[in-house]
């Protein structure tokens, strides 16, 4: 009863990978946006937010169409990409991660733009005073006081990168071992005649790793707000 | 030598300042909403002025005719702030060192403990900002901004947030540090009797305008002490 087949392996292991890769892709990016957003005024910033947090509000299988048409084999990116980089995403495991990273993006900016606006600009103002260029003001004071938002920020973003079912199920199907996550592993097996044992275990083991993520990110803020408070 | 001849709209109020200081301690003295703190801004080139110059020692770092505009970081003016801003994610060691790591220059452990010594901040080294007193942390940002090796250094009401007996725990730092290490300071405050203890030369700003210029002449006689 407790013994995971090895589909349920492959399934397991394949989330994770598709939600690791995803959460550390789109982290610097999503540091970069949220930093944008936070910090610099530009035309068009309001259409700009909205768009990142258009996943959030999309139908997930909407999302996985759009992907679709632009990643796809024959879409307007996927074309090109796999012509003249021989990147393809129809399909593939790489797929998954990139509807897991696109899914999850809203939830990862949000907490770094906040931890990022909540850094007070007078320690900027003195770093620039001491001979810190822009970046350099960003690397040793803007960023590691805004570590605990970063790590939330990933937390989250893992955390919904791994439980993502409908754009990924939409861009890339639900093929074993290449595309089938936990939760699509899920979806297939309840839909078996005597696959609810199987579906039971995949469930303890989803929310075992929701648990650990949860309290890891418990863990990395209580640090982080140790080391920003100066004990 | 420091000459600055400029203006700069805020909103309502506006700041129209001319003069030339050679003083080791230029004192910008005025009440609180002269003014002084935006003109400090603009002498480190963390506000832009509308119009006019900024130079030290000839060297141009603001002049709005020629588009000039030296960046922050570029200025190698020191500054500490009233409420010292220390970087709490660093231990004092590490605050200390930042300027020196930022400007890439060699390390100078007889420089370290010169100003060390000078502000009485060696026992401190390993501790976090927030387990200082606002005394210590305001000694730490002083040292801070004479190890990133200034050619200038604005002092804005560095006593301003302390009680009355820990300025007097902190002037003689400053008396030691005009007359030991060597770097012209702009001194601002509103407090005459500071004033008179550091500056070298005054600049009395009242609304945005510089009303005198001179020695300690220039400030309101001081009260009789009974």
């Amino acid at each position: 009863m407790f013994e995971l087949s090895p589909t349920e392996w492959t399934a397991i292991l394949l989330s994770l990978r598709v939600a690791t890769v995803a959460t550390l892709v789109a982290t610097p990016l999503g540091i970069a946006v949220a930093w944008l957003l936070a910090r610099r005024e530009f035309w068009g910033k309001s259409i700009a937010d909205a768009v990142i947090h258009l996943p959030l509000v999309l139908p997930p299988v909407v999302t996985g169409y759009l992907l679709l048409l632009t990643f796809g084999k024959r879409g307007l990116v996927g074309a090109w990409l796999a012509e003249h980089l021989g990147i393809v995403f129809a399909f593939r495991w790489t797929g998954a991660a990139l509807a897991c990273g696109i899914m999850s993006f809203p939830l990862l900016v949000r907490p770094i733009r906040l931890s990022i606006e909540a850094v007070d600009r007078r320690l900027e103002q003195a770093a620039g005073t001491l001979g810190a260029a822009p970046w350099q003001v960003f690397l040793t004071v803007t960023l590691p006081l805004a570590l605990p938002g970063v790590l939330a920020g990933m937390v989250l973003g893992f955390a919904k990168a791994i439980g993502e079912f409908g754009a990924t199920i939409t861009f890339v199907s639900n093929i074993p071992g290449e595309t089938q996550t936990i939760s699509s592993a899920i979806y297939s097996l309840i839909q078996t005649p005597d696959g609810d044992t199987a579906a039971l275990r995949l469930v303890v083991v989803s929310i075992l790793i929701a648990m650990a993520a949860l309290v890891a990110s418990e863990w990395f803020a209580r640090r982080a707000l140790q080391r920003l408070h100066g004990n | 030598m420091l000459r600055v001849d400029l203006s700069k709209r805020l909103g309502e109020f506006s700041i129209e300042a001319c003069f030339a200081s050679e003083g080791r301690v230029t004192g910008l003295f005025g009440a609180s909403g002269a003014g002084k703190t935006s003109l400090v801004n603009m002498i480190a080139g963390l506000l832009r002025p509308d119009r006019g110059i900024i130079a030290i020692d000839g060297e141009t770092l603001d002049d709005t005719t020629s588009q000039t505009h030296v960046p922050v970081h570029r200025r190698r003016i020191g500054y500490v702030f009233q409420d010292a801003r220390l970087f709490p994610h660093l231990d004092v060691r590490q605050n200390l060192d930042y300027g020196r790591r930022m400007n890439h220059l060699a390390e100078n452990s007889a420089q370290h403990t010169r100003v060390t010594d000078l502000l009485d901040i060696g026992g401190l080294l390993d501790r976090r900002p927030g387990k200082l007193s606002g005394g210590e942390r305001q000694r730490v940002a002083l040292g801070r901004a004479l190890l990133s090796q200034p050619r200038l250094l604005l002092l804005d009401e560095p006593l301003g947030s302390l009680d009355e007996e820990r300025k007097e725990e902190i002037l003689p730092y400053l008396v030691r540090l005009r007359d030991e290490a060597g770097i012209p300071m702009v001194y601002v405050s509103h407090d005459a009797s500071e004033m008179r203890q550091l500056a070298t030369q005054i600049v009395m700003l009242q609304r945005g305008r510089v009303t005198a210029f001179g020695g300690a002449e220039v400030l309101p006689a001081a009260p009789a002490r009974a």
